[in-house]
């Protein structure tokens, strides 16, 4: 990539987090994975009520506690401390994945190393160390009714992430419907990928610099809102 | 003659665990949903080649230490005294740091299985249930299906995922009694429930035994039969350690901390914040 797009300013976790968030509908069942996904509970858009799953068996839990300050026997996902809230259930493991599996989410929020252009998934095997895990982002893949990516648009070394076809191997094929990044939200369609807003500062044709395929630039391509 | 399951304590519980046994490990991996005293037992017994069946591998005591758990001790009790020898595991490794299980694995000291996590509760849920097995569509075109039978049922494909039975399920619950049923606290039920029953012999961890009656019929999570023994952590917690080694425990948290108070702080600034 070029020297000019690699200094250009980009959103940092808890923007995206907070775009991520705003994909969330009035009702909507949600797990979020560990890292950037797991902020999103913080930011549910004002007025809607949105129910969380998670995978160690809770439904309906709050905002993230400060460290030290939650209770030890209610946590996330990523063993972060959360609030009690009225009308929250827990459930053991088979159930909790009977809720996945069985297409009771309505969606579900992870990270990823790659993105192909029909949206296959790869986000378990560390590329770096060739070890890896599944935990449960196979079975939110295969059961959420619609998975939500967010993840850096590029490797640390500049690579695209948005991908062709994935070199990693895959957690899920053809999974994908949306993808939030660092610098654009991209759509997975029949079509193909459609750029549906970039971050600020940033033009489609520098976002399709640091993408694999060729995208599809929406008419309605604009900058992304967060609020 | 009153039933009574309690045994007095947890090396008298583990006591018939041999050399070579198959140990389902209840809990999500957090250190609270452990069966944390009975783990610690089991490395005192000093028994080797297990295989384990558990979702992680293990964070370290120091991990829970800081977030001041009572009894600390984890999955990786097992694992950095090398007393696995093959590990059925959901999640095995962190994205964050080389843990004790993934230099094991790296030196060829332990041989892993790794299965989705929604997979592993129902593989162990079908060895309590008594089931040959159960088609779930989790790992289709994945390294997963490798190997395994394929069934096309309403149009979508399916692997068949064989049962996993225990020699022993070590679980933790909050609340027990003299019969077996437990009752658990938030998030640490996750496997325990699952497991419990999935093996030859179920022993339970609680915070505390009471009297049979004392648990709501209508609220007990794993009814007793599912049980075999009933063991009561020390009502004192042991003593701590005050220092802690662990660096990159110290590191992670530091971060987490931060990204916490920062998110915290976004979110009230936006009056997105409920509390």
């Amino acid at each position: 990539m070029t020297e000019a797009l690699e200094g250009k300013g980009r959103l940092d976790r808890q923007i995206v987090a907070l775009r991520v968030a705003k994909e969330f509908q009035d009702g909507n069942i949600v797990n979020l994975g560990v890292g950037i996904p797991m902020l999103a509970c913080n930011f549910i858009p004002a007025g809607r009520e949105v129910i969380f799953h998670s995978e160690n068996g809770v439904l309906g839990f709050g905002e993230v506690t400060l460290p030290g300050e939650g209770d030890l026997d209610l946590v996330n996902a990523g063993g972060q401390t959360v609030h009690r809230q009225p009308g929250m259930c827990f459930f053991g493991h088979d159930e909790s994945f009977a809720i996945v599996r069985g297409g009771h989410l309505d969606i579900s929020v992870m990270g990823a190393y790659q993105v192909s252009e029909k949206g296959d998934l790869a986000n378990y095997m560390i590329p770096e160390r060739q070890v890896g895990t599944i935990g449960g982002a196979m079975d939110l893949a295969f059961g959420a009714k619609r998975l939500i990516v967010a993840m850096n648009h590029t490797t640390k070394n500049g690579e695209p992430r948005i991908v062709k076809e994935c070199t990693y191997l895959l957690t899920a094929p053809e999974c994908v419907d949306l993808i939030v990044t660092d610098i654009a939200v991209v759509e997975v369609s029949s079509r193909g990928l459609v750029l549906k807003e970039v971050a600020p500062g940033w033009t489609p044709e520098e976002v399709q610099e640091l993408t694999g395929p060729k995208m599809i630039i929406d008419p309605e391509c604009h900058e992304i809102e967060l609020m | 003659m009153p039933i009574n399951k309690i045994v007095d304590s947890f090396d008298e519980a583990v006591a018939d665990i041999e050399d070579g046994a198959v140990i389902l490990v209840g809990g999500f991996g957090t250190v609270v949903s452990a069966p944390s005293c009975l783990l610690e037992a089991v490395y005192r017994k000093g028994v080797k080649n297990l295989t384990t069946v558990s979702n992680t591998s293990g964070f370290g005591a120091d991990v829970w230490r800081m977030q001041g758990a009572p009894f600390p001790e984890d999955m990786d009790i097992l694992v950095r005294n090398e007393r696995i020898k093959r590990a059925i595991v959901s999640a095995p490794v962190s994205a964050l740091y080389v843990n004790n299980f993934e230099k094991l694995l790296r030196a060829g000291k332990v041989e892993i299985e790794m299965v989705p996590q929604g997979t592993l509760a129902e593989r162990v849920r079908a060895a309590k249930a008594g089931l040959g097995g159960v088609y779930v569509p989790t790992g289709i075109g994945t390294v997963v299906e490798k190997g395994k039978e394929k069934k096309v049922i309403d149009g979508r494909e399916y692997l068949l995922e064989l049962p996993i039975k225990g020699d022993f399920a070590l679980i933790h619950a909050h609340k027990g009694d003299r019969w077996g049923n437990l009752v658990y606290r938030g998030t640490s039920r996750t496997f325990n429930p699952t497991m419990a029953g999935a093996a030859r012999v179920t022993i339970a961890e609680v915070d505390e035994i009471v009297e049979l009656g004392e648990l709501d019929p209508e609220a007990i999570v794993t009814p007793g039969v599912y049980v075999d023994r009933v063991v009561a952590r020390p009502k004192v917690a042991p003593a701590q350690e005050a220092e802690i080694t662990d660096a990159q425990a110290l590191e992670s948290a530091a971060k987490t901390r931060t990204e916490v108070e920062e998110t915290i702080r976004r979110a009230k600034e936006r009056g997105l914040r409920h509390d």
